[in-house]
């Protein structure tokens, strides 16, 4: 079963997340830090991390996303972003990050985008065992 | 701040400014042309003066030549000849004769012995027997051996004058005598006569005429020349006539000074190269104002016609500056609440799609609204959807406007903002009508300012063709180019405003309506892109707006 880790700032629409992931079966957990999310990752294993990129006070997206690179390297990072932070989302990519999804989400763009995260890391684990 | 102020500024400061120049160009030259006059007119006055000066003194000198060649003539007759052989009648006439063929200037010659009486005499006159005891030239004559008369009447009441030579022969004292033609002596003198105006004569100390003048006055006639004035050798006095005009005269004492020569010049007469030196001067000074003042005018008028013209393009361009830092400010503004509703934006559409996931559970649809909560969710959906589009198009427009290069397709930045100017042309009935090429390479191009490029020529073809029109947007690969093609059947635009359309604050729209920057701004950019913005039109046929954009690939990240 391949787990997905979601951390966003906006409780509302990180539990929201949450429940429409599981509602489709997948195993998905929220976390409302970046800080949260480095402590998870060091005790669990995720494959696909949903990151969003603007997070006001404490680590910010890029922060994060270089720490998750160091605990879980071959863990999938897809960025959520308004447009504005695009090139950020784009340097994010340079850093490693699987893709991006513009905020407000097309629900069904991000279920492909997670799909094919999943492929990338399927793939990348048979080379592995 | 605000440069230009108001048209009659510019006439205030270009009159002073020309009448500073005028005033230290022409004073200056009035002031040298001046100067240089009354040099030049007292240098001219002072070679007058030494010409005429020279001119007496070289007359003197011929006369005193005259008269004492003649004296010597009769010294030497004096000398060689004894009284005896002169008082013969027939000597006297023969030696008479020999004088009047070698030289001229004597009209007679006579002998007279010590009492006075007239021996002898060869001449015109009949003067022998006569007796000069009592006449005053005798005794001069008998004390000093020679001697010059002045002019008088005598015996042939006509007036003349003679030189008388003593003789010494046998114990006693006797007398050779000859008299001066006045004619040839006066036209001696009056060589010296020049001009219209000038005159020479001979005084003696007593002011009497020794030669007629010229003008006033006769030969024996009194003088009224102030003789105190001429001292030794040759001195030049100025005289005022009655008439007010001023002359020259030179006087030189001749004849152990008991003759004046004197030499007079009209000033006016004299000074007439001087006069037309003057006017010359003057017209070339008058002409040199002339056309300093034609000069100063012109190229004032020229300066300060560029200065007014430079003056406006500085406040346009301040205005324009303020113009743009407003949209810079609207931008932001426009930032942050694309920012703010995008968040509340992204938790609504979730929320609505949570409850359309919840929909699909077997309990809701069997409720009795079932249908219209589908609605319900599927409408909020739209309305994010659209909202989300808003968002994102305004984030898209407020991104700096610096040159920056995005992978850029070209497709796509025309849907975008084809987009943004949906409902524009849905409420006013207009057909956009797309005719894109599939696959068109991706270039390093700047996408924001494409963006804004499109939305202008967009914006300026849905402002031509008003309601109900059509704008066919095309684009192509050609050669080495991508070309955008935006066409409208609008009105098109007139000959003679086609070469305008791109020059800042053109404009054919109703005031309020656009500034006129649209599409000169969107030509700079195209330009910086190093791509081409086109325009054809014919009055009635709409326009083609073209841009052609060179088709660079992207360097890879």
């Amino acid at each position: 079963m391949f787990r997905i880790l979601v951390v966003d700032d906006e409780v509302d629409f990180l539990e929201t997340i949450i429940n429409r992931l599981k509602k489709r079966k997948l195993d998905a957990t929220g976390v409302t830090s970046g800080e949260e999310a480095v402590a998870l990752l060091k005790e669990q294993l995720f494959d696909v991390i949903i990151l969003d990129i603007k997070m006001p006070g404490g680590m910010d997206g890029i922060e994060t996303l270089l720490e998750i690179k160091k605990i879980q390297p071959l863990a999938e990072v897809l960025l959520l972003t308004g447009h504005a932070s695009m090139e950020t989302s784009i340097e994010g990519i340079k850093l490693g990050a699987f893709d991006y999804c513009l905020k407000p989400l097309k629900f069904e763009e991000l279920l492909q985008k997670i799909g094919a995260a999943f492929e990338k890391k399927s793939a990348h684990d048979k080379k592995i065992t | 701040m605000v440069f230009y102020k108001s048209k009659s500024i510019y006439i205030n400061l270009q009159r002073k400014i020309m009448l500073i120049i005028l005033c230290v160009s022409i004073i200056p030259l009035v002031f040298l042309g001046e100067t240089i006059y009354y040099q030049f007119a007292r240098t001219y006055g002072e070679k007058i003066e030494d010409q005429i000066k020279y001119r007496a003194r070289s007359q003197s000198d011929a006369v005193e030549v005259f008269l004492r060649e003649r004296t010597a003539i009769l010294a030497t007759i004096v000398d060689t000849h004894s009284f005896d052989d002169l008082k013969q009648q027939e000597n006297l006439n023969r030696i008479f004769k020999v004088i009047s063929r070698r030289t001229d200037g004597l009209i007679d010659l006579g002998v007279i012995d010590s009492a006075g009486q007239h021996l002898a005499y060869a001449g015109p006159y009949n003067l022998k027997g006569l007796n000069y005891f009592q006449q005053a030239w005798f005794s001069e004559v008998m004390s000093k051996g020679k001697y010059i008369s002045d002019v008088y009447m005598g015996y042939r009441q006509w007036p003349h004058f003679v030189i008388a030579v003593r003789g010494y022969s046998n114990g006693r004292s006797w007398i050779l005598r000859a008299t001066v033609d006045s004619d040839i002596f006066n036209k001696l003198v009056r060589t010296a006569q020049t001009g219209k105006s000038g005159d020479a004569y001979l005084i003696n100390k007593t002011g009497m005429y020794q030669t007629a003048p010229r003008f006033s006055g006769k030969i024996l006639g009194k003088s009224n020349l102030d003789l105190t004035l001429f001292g030794q050798g040759t001195t030049v006095a100025e005289k005022i006539k009655a008439d007010g005009k001023t002359k020259h005269v030179a006087g030189t004492w001749l004849k152990n000074n008991e003759w004046l020569l004197v030499i007079t010049q009209d000033v006016g007469d004299e000074k007439g190269g001087l006069l037309t030196t003057r006017n010359t001067e003057i017209i070339i000074i008058v002409f040199g104002c002339l056309v300093m003042i034609m000069t100063t005018f012109f190229t004032m008028r020229i300066i300060f016609r560029h200065l007014e013209e430079a003056d406006k393009g500085i406040s346009e361009l301040n205005e324009q500056l303020i113009q743009s830092d407003k949209i810079a400010a609207l931008g932001k503004m426009a930032t942050g609440i694309a920012h703010e509703i995008n968040n509340p934006l992204a938790i609504i559409g979730e929320k609505a799609g949570w409850m359309r996931d919840l929909l699909d559970e077997e309990e809701f649809q069997e409720s009795e609204n079932f249908k219209e909560y589908e609605q319900s969710v599927n409408k909020i959906e739209e309305y994010v959807e659209r909202a989300r589009k808003i968002t994102h198009n305004m984030l898209g427009f407020a991104r700096r406007m610096e040159h920056r290069l995005d992978d850029v397709d070209i497709n796509h930045v025309l849907n975008q903002t084809l987009e943004l100017l949906q409902s524009h042309t849905q409420t006013n009935n207009i057909e956009i009508s797309k005719d894109f090429q599939s696959e068109l390479p991706i270039i390093a191009s700047d996408q924001s300012q494409l963006q804004q490029v499109f939305l202008n020529l967009i914006n300026n073809a849905i402002d031509a063709v008003e309601k109900d029109g059509l704008i066919e947007v095309k684009t192509r690969k050609k050669d080495s180019q991508i070309v955008v093609a935006i066409k409208d059947n609008g009105p098109g635009i007139a000959k003679e405003h086609l070469k305008k359309v791109f020059d800042p604050f053109f404009t054919t729209k109703e005031t309020g309506k656009g500034i006129g920057l649209g599409l000169s701004v969107s030509y700079n950019i195209i330009k910086k892109l190093g791509g081409t913005l086109k325009v054809e039109s014919k009055i009635s046929e709409g326009a083609v707006f073209s841009v052609k954009l060179p088709i660079k690939i992207p360097g890879k990240k």
